[in-house]
């Protein structure tokens, strides 16, 4: 899967979860901070996006052709993002003919304690559809 | 100090020891008036979420959006008060024109004792045809905001 410019410029990898989707880490680095020492409520909301994006091209895999466009997104901030490796992750709540509903949540140590949330919803434009 | 809302944007924005993620994605300063606030994202290759279209990743319009939302609430109790993010949410209205700089403009509905609520949207060159709608609320890191006087 090949991530956007804009992913580059967040300096995330891909990495594969145990059951094969896509999980996007981010470094700590001067280039993602808000305020000293934490993470900018943009850089961790980006992540989240490009995780969810991630998530929705791993199970449109068989649809070369479909295109995800963005409608909405409710980002919740949890927590400070401290400097540390922070990952996160999409679950496609659903995938409709024409409408995906995502759901992304961001952590860093640990994955039952997650530093933001985001529900977003994206158009699918399907070829000739 | 007495507050002036365009040095401190400046100073947070684009001084390079200070501004970090706004700092790498290029925002800047861009107007005020008394109740609001405008920054401006240039347009940029590494921001560009689909190659084919040249359109940007829409990570960069929360980023800017966070910022915009951000300064409206310093603005508006005129002192920097460290807080956070608690939530935003974004309807994105249109893709925004590659090549086109994005203007995020927001205002502060109002700032309670820890809680500040704002508004605000994006636009590439025209006010009334926006690229997105965005409201934010900030929560103060420690003890509480300063009253807004009148």
């Amino acid at each position: 899967m090949m991530l956007p410019p804009y992913a580059k410029l967040l300096g995330v990898t891909l990495e594969q979860g145990d059951d094969g989707t896509p999980v996007i880490v981010m470094p700590f680095g001067q280039h993602v901070v808000g305020r000293p020492g934490y993470l900018q409520g943009g850089a961790i909301s980006g992540l989240l996006e490009v995780a969810a994006i991630a998530t929705l091209r791993h199970a449109l895999a068989g649809e070369a052709g479909a295109r995800i466009k963005p409608i909405n997104a409710t980002v919740d901030f949890l927590r400070g993002g401290r400097d540390h490796v922070t990952r996160a992750t999409g679950t496609i709540t659903r995938l409709g003919s024409r409408v995906a509903t995502v759901e992304a949540v961001a952590w860093q140590d640990d994955r039952a304690r997650p530093i933001a949330g985001a529900r977003m919803n994206y158009l699918i434009e399907r070829e000739g559809g | 100090m007495t507050w002036d809302t365009s040095t401190i944007a400046r100073f947070l924005l684009e001084n390079r020891g200070v501004a970090g993620h706004s700092g790498r994605l290029g925002v800047k300063y861009h107007a005020h008036g008394d109740d609001w606030i405008e920054v401006a994202q240039p347009y940029s290759d590494d921001l560009v979420g689909d190659e084919r279209t040249g359109v940007i990743a829409s990570g960069p319009i929360i980023a800017l959006m966070d910022i915009a939302t951000s300064l409206a609430v310093w603005s508006r109790v005129r002192e920097f008060v460290p807080h956070a993010t608690m939530d935003l949410r974004i309807d994105y209205l249109r893709p925004a024109r590659p090549h086109h700089m994005v203007i995020g403009r927001a205002e502060c509905l109002r700032v309670a004792r820890s809680i500040a609520f704002t508004r605000g949207i994006a636009h590439d060159g025209d006010i009334d045809d926006p690229v997105a709608h965005v409201a934010a609320t900030f929560m103060v890191t420690s003890g509480s905001y300063p009253k807004v006087t009148a």
